[in-house]
């Protein structure tokens, strides 16, 4: 039986909303939520150049490495005032997630692969330009909000 | 009272020889940045003459060899070569704000932010610090765009 069919178009929307509760909980595995960055000059000085990833994405020890080494961030130099990184230091490892601290990339931490195990094409898509692009799927990505595509 | 006040604070400026900054660049903070390279420029590169926008464009495009960033030879690069545009990040594809003045107001006020860019894309697209001839160049470039 649907619960629908006799319902008004109004009263038919709410019931799908609520339809699409119940699945939203069925399949909560599919919305992977991370803490926000609340840090202004992390926010700032981070997502001026890619989405200001979220502290808990990567161990202290990750964090650590890249940020003594901001004067070679993945090729590029990204140095910052003294102070400023400081700051974006300590908010990044007293944020920290797990994961493995010998690695700097978010996208070589195993839970990472994991979840992307996509054909090389995916990669190639100009929306997407890179891997480190977790918006051009995750639109909510910026927010902690890592929905399923 | 309002209208007079930008008139006064040319007049002020004028009165300490800054006029020529504040002229060519529209915006008091701008102007005090430019002053600052003008002074540095005075002591390091002897025969200083004063800003050109046609070397700050120059700059701007490029393409200039030994940088880091082997992907990225000019300003352009990223920022693209229309400055009032909206630049792209090589790598990461992530929105630039626009360079010039006229698209983004706000460029060239506040010198920390300034100094940083320069501190960081000298080395990513020269391989060196700028001098400040070159950061004042760039500056009077991109504020007449």
């Amino acid at each position: 039986m649907s619960p629908t069919r006799s319902l008004r178009p109004l009263t038919g929307i709410a019931a799908l909303a609520m339809l699409a509760v119940t699945a939203g909980a069925a399949f909560a595995s599919e919305f992977e939520r991370v803490r926000p960055v609340t840090h202004a000059a992390t926010q700032k000085e981070c997502g001026e150049c890619h989405m200001a990833y979220q502290p808990g994405l990567l161990p202290a020890a990750s964090w650590t490495r890249i940020m003594d080494g901001l004067q070679d961030h993945f090729g590029e130099n990204a140095s910052l005032p003294a102070d400023t990184a400081a700051a974006i230091r300590s908010y990044l490892t007293q944020n920290a997630g797990s994961g493995d601290g010998r690695l700097i990339r978010i996208t070589e931490q195993r839970w990472w692969l994991r979840k992307h195990d996509f054909a090389p094409s995916i990669w190639t898509r100009k929306s997407v330009a890179a891997k480190s692009n977790c918006e051009a799927c995750h639109r909510t990505a910026a927010q902690g909000l890592y929905e399923d595509d | 009272m309002r209208p007079t006040k930008p008139i006064l604070l040319l007049a002020a400026a004028v009165s300490l020889g800054a006029g020529v900054a504040l002229a060519a660049s529209g915006d008091p903070e701008r102007a005090r940045i430019l002053d600052g390279y003008a002074a540095q420029a005075k002591a390091q590169t002897p025969g200083f003459a004063g800003f050109s926008a046609e070397r700050g464009r120059a700059l701007y495009l490029g393409p200039h060899t030994g940088g880091k960033v082997a992907d990225t030879p000019g300003c352009a690069s990223c920022h693209t070569r229309d400055p009032a545009g909206t630049g792209r990040h090589y790598k990461t594809g992530r929105d630039i704000l626009p360079m010039a003045v006229s698209a983004n107001p706000k460029r060239f006020t506040d010198p920390a932010e300034v100094e940083k860019r320069f501190e960081r894309d000298c080395v990513n697209v020269l391989g060196r610090a700028c001098t400040a001839q070159e950061k004042g160049d760039f500056i009077t470039f991109l504020s007449n765009q």
